[in-house]
């Protein structure tokens, strides 16, 4: 796989991902790293950061503390941070220098932890992954630490894996939310989006959870096992997914069986949909297109003829017959002529750059 | 704002309580966002017909590609991500040499140059980047390939924006002198051409070279005819020294200040330089002053806020500005190292003066704070102080000398005048940038 691109943009990373997944749970989140890490997440990566505040910080690595490994400098000073500014939890995560020194963030969570008397978490980030790898690690993370057993409400559902890199701050969460409302479910917590803290403490009630995107899963996964609840895979875009995606949700709330409707229904024409296999699955089974998810090759996202081509020129290459393509707008560049782009700006891609148009297509009507 | 005494780490001090070499503890830090400064990105897209392809992590990666996309500009920027086992299989330089490569022969259109951006981890690794260039030199002998560097890791050493100063007139190579022929270094964009500097060049029968007016990369290339190179903002200093050491040439730093003094000791070296007669400048020190008093009687009592991304010398402006009556009350900036005269004077006469830290974690609320009416100079302070009175330059704005601190009273007067839409302003990602945001 070629790992390079002489025009397209490259995906949010892990570190981002940690970020954006933690952001409105009132936490503080420590990226260890000079610079670069938090001015492009607060930059291209976080629409909230100017509207709402979160304690979202970088350590400001310097090469001697680097070559030294002064893992005291980042203690200390997350320690002080803490004591001014009293997060719920305190997350710490690497990026592609600590990595190189390898740094211990398992042993330093436990040095903050202790100092502060705060649960701190490690995120076993680096700056080389995928960004649903560091929301899937943080969510995942504070669902373990948080959820509580509780009496099943055979109504209640949680959202697992919103975030604003994928959903937008453009009203698509609060849309899923209502949606499942319409369907006579009760949304216990939606992760991690409009809701705050202590909305973890209700995440055992669920008689099921809607994973609305990758980074869901883990949590999912986790609530399957620990509390017996079962997943459905899938967001509610189109008309006619919804109804697919309904009954999945009252069938594993009934029965108990996990579900990925999003991976249903793929099409035969050269109809492509690029982007979060949750997502952009969910849309692929609503037009009967095929899916390409860059993100991640996890292939209990792909069905059959699905791809996880990542580069720039292996993705041209799948889409050289392509008719249709729902994508975003800065994939424009590696379409064949013939091809019709139908834009749908991915925040976690061309970041600032259109999302001004990235459209709510929550129980809309979508066609070719 | 708690009491000072009651932080871990404050991120505020009075200027007496204050050490001209540093002011603030370091710790974890906070981003701004207020986004006029320019990154290396868009300092790298001043030179004409060349490539930006960075080699780093996917997380690098993002900001700097996303940077060429708000601007416009992903044609000229490509990239070759690093992954873990990139960094410990042996195979660093090939992966640079064949990303590279591979890139060069898809692009549609050679690139004359090719800003090769390394990062942190490949210093760490002890990457050998000479090895680097002279295979890609090798493989494409048309194309001027130039090692650059993001590697914020290092910034207390050297900072990624010196470096990238220094390292994008790498190209260059040696030309007979033209003693009529003055390069200005560094800038992110032409200097005032009605500033007395740009004046006294002209008047001197010279022809005045700078990045930001080349359109074409031969005409970058004929930079290197100057005799006399001219730098004056402290990232772009070393700029002017490494280049005069490799070519030739006379280097000048004329540092961009507010003291009447240093500028006149400026343009005397300069008129020396150039073998010219020191013109008066009696008439020009009289306007600057008729200009700031005509902004005082208009801002009055206002208090002013000023941060040290506007102007690289805020503790002279904030002099300056005291010295003709402004209710200056608050600077941002983390140390005074070259006005340590301006800090003490600052020091004796405004001792009410508030510093405060630009990146420290308590200041995230600080914006939402109350506070009384502030006319900022600088997107930070405009954001702090949440005003929308505000000048906004970056990096002196172009301005210099007599005529720009006139026309900086006239921003001033302006910002007085009519607020500007604060978050559309500052979400902007270099100022002077082309922008797709709108």
């Amino acid at each position: 796989m070629k790992n390079n691109a002489t025009i397209i943009p490259c995906y949010a990373a892990d570190t981002a991902g940690v970020c954006s997944a933690l952001y409105e749970l009132g936490g503080m989140t420590v990226v260890h790293d000079a610079s670069g890490c938090n001015s492009t997440y607060a930059t291209h990566d976080e629409p909230r950061w100017e509207s709402l505040q979160s304690d979202i910080f970088i350590s400001a690595l310097t090469e001697i503390d680097a070559i030294m490994g002064n893992d005291e400098k980042l203690i200390s000073d997350v320690t002080a941070a803490a004591a001014d500014l009293h997060p719920g939890f305190i997350t710490v995560c690497g990026s592609p220098m600590p990595m190189m020194t390898g740094v211990d963030f398992d042993a330093i969570a436990s040095e903050i932890e202790r100092r502060t008397g705060i649960r701190t978490f490690a995120m076993h980030t680096n700056g080389t992954r995928s960004y649903l790898d560091g929301a899937s690690e943080a969510l995942l993370a504070v669902t373990r630490a948080f959820a509580n057993p509780a009496p099943r409400d055979p109504k209640g559902v949680n959202i697992l894996g919103a975030t604003p890199l994928d959903l937008y701050t453009n009203g698509t969460a609060e849309s899923v939310r209502g949606w499942m409302e319409k369907q006579g479910f009760s949304v216990k917590c939606c992760l991690a989006m409009s809701d705050r803290f202590e909305a973890l403490s209700h995440l055992g009630e669920a008689a099921v959870n809607l994973v609305v995107s990758a980074c869901g899963l883990p949590a999912a996964e986790y609530l399957r096992e620990a509390y017996g609840i079962p997943y459905v895979c899938g967001i509610p875009v189109g008309v006619r997914f919804t109804v697919i995606l309904a009954e999945a949700l009252h069938k594993a709330a009934a029965s108990g069986e996990n579900a990925a409707p999003c991976m249903a229904h793929r099409g035969e024409g050269h109809i492509y949909c690029i982007g979060e296999p949750v997502y952009a699955g969910s849309l692929a089974c609503e037009l009967g297109a095929h899916l390409i998810s860059p993100v991640t090759d996890d292939r209990r996202f792909l069905a059959p003829g699905d791809s996880a081509a990542s580069s720039e020129e292996e993705i041209a290459e799948i889409l050289r017959n392509a008719e249709h393509v729902y994508a975003d707008p800065l994939y424009r560049f590696i379409l064949p002529p013939e091809a019709m782009l139908h834009p749908l700006a991915h925040f976690a891609f061309s970041g600032r750059c259109y999302e001004h148009t990235i459209p709510n297509l929550i129980c809309k009507e979508i066609s070719l | 704002m708690k009491a000072l005494h009651s932080y871990e780490k404050a991120p505020c001090v009075r200027i007496t309580d204050a050490n001209a070499a540093g002011f603030f503890p370091s710790g974890l830090e906070y981003n701004t966002p207020a986004r006029g400064m320019w990154n290396i990105v868009h300092t790298g897209m001043l030179l004409p017909e060349a490539q930006q392809i960075f080699v780093c992590a996917q997380g690098c990666l993002r900001g700097v590609i996303l940077t060429a996309a708000e601007m416009n500009a992903l044609d000229r920027m490509s990239w070759v991500s690093v992954s873990e086992q990139d960094m410990f299989d042996g195979t660093l330089e090939q992966k640079v040499i064949d990303g590279t490569a591979d890139i060069l022969r898809r692009l549609g259109k050679k690139p004359r140059a090719v800003l090769l951006f390394l990062s942190c981890i490949h210093l760490f690794a002890g990457c050998d980047f000479e090895i680097i260039l002279r295979e890609l030199s090798g493989q494409f002998p048309e194309i001027d390939f130039v090692d650059c560097y993001m590697t914020p890791t290092m910034r207390q050493t050297v900072s990624p924006a010196a470096k990238l100063a220094e390292q994008l007139y790498f190209p260059l190579r040696p030309l007979p002198k033209d003693p009529k022929s003055v390069g200005i270094l560094g800038n992110d964009r032409p200097t005032d051409v009605h500033s007395e500097l740009v004046q006294i060049i002209r008047n001197a029968g010279c022809t005045l070279r700078d990045l930001t007016l080349c359109h074409t990369y031969d005409e970058y290339l004929q930079m290197a005819d100057s005799a006399l190179y001219i730098t004056y903002t402290p990232v772009t200093r070393s700029a002017g020294e490494k280049l005069t050491q490799r070519i030739g040439g006379r280097h000048l730093h004329l540092p961009a200040s507010f003291e009447v003094q240093t500028i006149l000791e400026n343009y005397r070296s300069l008129c020396e330089a150039l073998g010219v007669a020191v013109p008066e400048f009696g008439e020009n020190i009289r306007e600057m002053h008729a200009a700031l008093d005509a902004a005082h009687d208009l801002i009055g009592d206002r208090e002013i806020a000023i941060d040290f991304t506007a102007v690289s010398r805020p503790f002279e402006l904030a002099k300056l500005l005291a010295e003709h009556g402004f209710r200056v009350r608050h600077i941002i900036a983390d140390a005074a190292p070259e006005e340590t005269e301006a800090f003490a004077w600052l020091q004796v006469h405004v001792p009410d003066l508030m510093l405060y830290a630009a990146t420290n974690v308590n200041m995230l609320h600080f914006h939402e704070e109350p506070h009384p009416p502030v006319l900022a100079i600088g997107q930070k302070a405009a954001y702090y102080f949440a005003t929308d009175h505000f000048v906004n330059i970056v990096m002196n704005g172009g301005f210099y000398g007599f005529s720009g601190i006139v026309s900086l009273a006239g921003l001033m007067e302006d910002a007085f005048r009519n607020p500007k839409s604060r978050r559309t302003v500052l979400r902007h990602k270099g100022w002077g940038c082309e922008s797709c945001l709108g």
